[in-house]
């Protein structure tokens, strides 16, 4: 994937577009389609998504994130601003002057995708209580206060899951170094 | 600037993922651009996207690919931009655009003795505003029976939970009953807040003044 982005950061290669679309149109169509988007929608935000990408692909660091993370966090601007019709106040990776908290200064050992893939095991050993909040978060979008509507819990419960979801998965980061 | 109160684990949690209605997340985006720790902790939340992304059923693509070289696609409206320039060092740059010509410009509502606000217009969920409160006189309490925010810009206030100056944010829990306060020997506190309940903020602040004032 890396190298498909290189490809359309350095050369405008059409193909490489071409593929970095099917990989990743579909993903962020079918979030769009979870955050309440019809399926036209859904797939106009998708092909906004990955314009945005090429125009923005000299901008992508790989040390900032992985290129799905990079790609997440723009659908997720996108859909702040034209399916909630709110203001993004979130930056994108790439304006920002760090890199993400992981305690130890990066081992360069580390790839991004290592370190991504760390992320991701520690989110499927979560207990099923903490992951359905992560998941009601991220995927489905829905505050703290919606959560705790959803699922009939004191707000309290709700926010005290996230955090110790939270902790859990920096605890597996942390291991890694 | 050294910065003691942070945003919740659960409320950083929220800003990455999107989640967090908007007012709040205005908030947030303002410690943040204070907060190099908190900065950190949200691109590291980031990360959860992509496996949150990773774990949807993907949708098929009805249509072929969009063309990038397209005129459309390149006078598109980037939704991406922050106001990054540099124009008054005391407004956190998320806010530059609410905020123009600085806090000593801002059109001040007065609510009551000591105590001054300022609605943001802002589209979606919750209500923001600035606060201003003289010295001596308490905080109105505000938001009840929904998230609130508060963030120092000019001044501090001190109350159960520990002193706030400035770049500090007062997350607490719902259940945490607090009186914050602004020293009697400091200058005028000025705050940005967000609460997801406003219609009770006014009568708050009628109640507190009436506190205060022991009516």
């Amino acid at each position: 994937m890396a190298d498909l982005l290189r490809r359309v950061a350095e050369q405008a290669d059409l193909a490489a577009f071409r593929e970095l679309y099917q990989t990743y149109g579909p993903r962020v169509k079918a979030y769009m389609m979870r955050q309440g988007a019809d399926a036209a929608t859904a797939e106009d935000l998708a092909q906004e998504t990955l314009l945005a990408v090429w125009r923005r692909a000299s901008l992508y660091a790989e040390e900032k994130g992985s290129i799905a993370t990079w790609i997440f966090a723009i659908a997720r601007n996108l859909r702040i601003d034209r399916l909630r019709r709110e203001m993004p106040w979130q930056e994108l990776p790439e304006s920002r002057m760090e890199q993400p908290s992981t305690e130890t200064p990066p081992d360069e050992a580390l790839s991004a995708k290592e370190r991504q893939g760390r992320v991701l095991a520690a989110l499927a050993q979560l207990p099923p209580e903490q992951h359905e909040v992560v998941t009601l978060s991220y995927i489905d979008g829905l505050s703290h206060g919606e959560i705790a509507a959803r699922l009939g819990l004191p707000l309290g419960t709700v926010k005290s899951r996230m955090r110790i979801a939270y902790q859990r998965i920096r605890a597996g980061l942390e291991d890694l170094q | 600037m050294s910065i003691s109160h942070h945003l919740d684990d659960a409320t950083l949690m929220s800003f990455a993922a999107g989640a967090l209605p908007g007012a709040l997340a205005a908030v947030a985006a303002a410690h943040a651009d204070m907060c190099r720790r908190c900065r950190r902790e949200i691109a590291a939340l980031e990360r959860l996207g992509e496996a949150a992304l990773a774990s949807l059923p993907p949708v098929a693509l009805e249509r072929p690919e969009p063309s990038p070289t397209a005129p459309t696609a390149a006078g598109m409206r980037d939704a991406f931009q922050h106001a990054s320039a540099a124009t008054d060092p005391e407004i956190p740059r998320p806010l530059a655009p609410l905020v123009d010509g600085g806090l000593d410009a801002v059109a001040w509502r007065w609510l009551g003795p000591g105590v001054w606000d300022h609605p943001l217009p802002l589209a979606g969920a919750g209500k923001l505003r600035l606060l201003k409160v003289a010295p001596g006189h308490g905080i109105p309490e505000h938001g009840h029976g929904g998230a609130e925010l508060t963030l120092v810009l000019r001044g501090s206030f001190h109350d159960e939970t520990g002193q706030y100056a400035r770049g500090d944010v007062a997350d607490l829990d719902e259940t945490v009953e607090h009186q914050p306060v602004v020293p009697r020997d400091g200058s005028d506190c000025i705050c940005l807040i967000a609460s997801e309940a406003p219609e009770r903020f006014q009568g708050l602040v009628a109640r507190q003044w009436q506190r205060v004032r022991g009516v």
